[in-house]
């Protein structure tokens, strides 16, 4: 971390403050109500849409200047967008960063949950793409709005009905719908379902931000969400036949690496702090130095 | 009053005006169940407005649309709320419009479509969803092969007939029909007209059919009711209406067909 100073020209977390107070009043309203989705107005940032300008904006919103702010993008701290984002930060609001999820206040996400149960004291601010769950089967806002509001979900169904008429099971493995509280019918933002069980129940408070849909949406902590599903076809969660190849893991969500073009590959935890913990703390898969496992062996 | 329970629905001095021109103007009639209505006139005579107003689309400028809910008896719809209304349209009622695609969602296959309205109202098995779409496309004659494809690959005719089982799938009382053959050739139109009538008469169905095709009406309608610039001109019994027409604009409807 080399940009630690305060940009000086910038107001304290880049947004002025009567912009941070229209958010706040967002999501306030938005963890009054949970899983609705709160319109406001959102600002332009110094990043395209799609980086996570929505993210960004409610980050920009609750951050202190005695918070510890970590990013994720893809479960890895040291992506584009997550280096770019925490460096935004560190420049702007001149707070410390950090990779360590148990360290971290403010966690800002693209794409996953971290692997480790976050605490009370913690929050997780999501980067939303497409907040509107129903938007493919119903084009028309002023009919979606109408449905959340009647809670018409009946089309929630008719895309997880098409999905096993399709697969054979449910195939929808990323912003898989959930319904929040036993009322609103949520869009988690793109992680995979393999992180949904995770948001019920959190200790932390989640907020959501979607930038181009400027829309903003909470769960509080301790909030009933639940995966929909048929009675028949039940809930899910992802499953690998193999182990993280760095720490051994067998429960957490893997990406699959090619090593070569003769179809070598291997398994690794998307968290990349929860595998550095755990190899730190002397876990080993088979292609680090776990003796049980050889190459040749697995042939 | 005994009398009255029974009605199905009640229409009283229903008039719809865009702005000074008339869209339809006192129309009042009595539906009871198992009654096919049918209303004929050219067409911009007000018989689609007529059915909007009716079918809870489009609220009347003045007048009363009554229907006999299962559990309060008649109710006027535009007093119901939203949710009850809404409720109404998709399981008590159903609506076939002339172009598929408008009451079709084409993106998803035909066993969704039809299970959509199952869907909507709780149902969350998916087993049984798909065991009574595959019985309603065989009750409309669509092989059980074609379930999970898409409606755009199948043919006008296919896809009128998807539509009128999507529609009928949740048991409804009253089904409104806008032109259900427009648009069809004529051996696909009989085939169409057969089924029809032979669904309302086994379900017991109670329709109101809107069409400019005195052919239709006499195949399926018990009641005829004519339209001309938004007024009704003339009603009753469907033959007697055609047989013997009184009102000049009906004479000359009637007249207007090809002979065989």
């Amino acid at each position: 971390m080399t940009e630690q100073q305060t940009a000086d020209s910038y107001n304290f977390a880049y947004l002025d403050e009567q912009t941070k107070r229209m958010i706040r009043r967002a999501l306030l309203k938005a963890v009054a109500i949970p899983g609705y989705q709160v319109p406001f107005a959102g600002r332009e940032m110094p990043m395209p849409y799609g980086w996570g300008t929505g993210g960004v904006q409610v980050t920009a919103a609750v951050i202190g200047p005695e918070d510890t702010l970590k990013v994720i993008d893809q479960g890895s701290d040291d992506t584009t967008n997550a280096v770019s984002i925490r460096n935004f930060f560190a420049k702007t609001a001149g707070v410390p960063t950090t990779d360590k999820t148990a360290e971290a206040t403010l966690i800002q996400t693209r794409h996953r949950i971290p692997e480790k149960d976050l605490r009370e004291d913690q929050i997780l601010v999501y980067q939303v793409p497409i907040p509107e769950p129903l938007r493919f089967l119903e084009p028309r806002e002023t009919e979606t709005r109408k449905m959340h509001a009647l809670e018409e979900y009946g089309l929630m169904h008719v895309k997880l009905y098409e999905d096993i008429a399709r697969h054979g099971h449910i195939a929808t493995t990323y912003a898989y719908p959930v319904l929040v509280n036993d009322r609103y019918v949520m869009d988690p933002s793109p992680i995979p379902k393999f992180d949904n069980p995770k948001m019920n129940d959190m200790a932390a408070l989640q907020l959501f931000g979607a930038g181009r849909e400027k829309r903003i949406y909470a769960l509080p902590p301790y909030t009933k969400v639940k995966s929909l599903d048929f009675e028949d076809h039940p809930f899910v969660i992802q499953k690998w036949d193999d182990i993280c190849g760095m720490c051994g893991a067998d429960n957490t969500f893997l990406d699959e690496v090619i090593l070569d073009d003769v179809g070598s590959r291997m398994f690794v935890c998307s968290d990349s702090d929860h595998c550095n913990e755990r190899q730190a703390a002397g876990h080993r898969g088979p292609q680090n130095g776990d003796a049980s496992y050889t190459p040749e062996a697995a042939e | 009053m005994s009398m009255n329970r029974e009605i199905l629905l009640r229409v009283e001095n229903l008039t719809q005006m865009y702005g000074d021109r008339i869209g339809c103007k006192d129309v009042n009639f009595d539906l009871w169940p198992g009654e096919v209505l049918g209303i004929v006139g050219e067409s911009g005579s007000g018989k689609s407005t007529l059915l909007n107003c009716i079918s809870a689309q489009l609220q009347p400028t003045s007048g009363s649309v009554s229907y006999n809910t299962r559990a309060d008896g008649l109710k006027d719809i535009y007093h119901m709320i939203e949710p009850e209304r809404r409720l109404l349209m998709r399981t008590d009622w159903a609506f076939v419009h002339q172009n598929p695609r408008d009451g079709l969602r084409m993106n998803v296959s035909a066993g969704a479509n039809v299970g959509e309205r199952l869907m909507a109202v709780g149902d969350r098995h998916y087993g049984n969803i798909r065991n009574t779409a595959e019985d309603w496309l065989s009750r409309v004659e669509i092989q059980d092969n074609r379930l999970d494809d898409l409606p755009s690959t199948f043919s006008g005719g296919m896809q009128q007939r998807l539509q009128i089982a999507r529609n009928l799938v949740t048991g409804p009382r009253l089904v409104f029909m806008d032109e259900p053959t427009g648009g069809l050739d004529v051996s696909v139109q009989a085939k169409l007209l057969d089924l029809l009538r032979s669904l309302v008469r086994n379900l017991g169905l109670s329709v109101i059919i809107v069409t400019h095709d005195l052919a239709v009406a006499r195949l399926l309608s018990h009641r005829l009711m004519v339209m001309q610039r938004g007024h009704v001109v003339e009603s009753g019994l469907t033959d007697q209406v055609l047989d013997d027409p009184q009102h000049p604009y009906t004479q000359l409807l009637v007249s207007s067909i090809l002979q065989t």
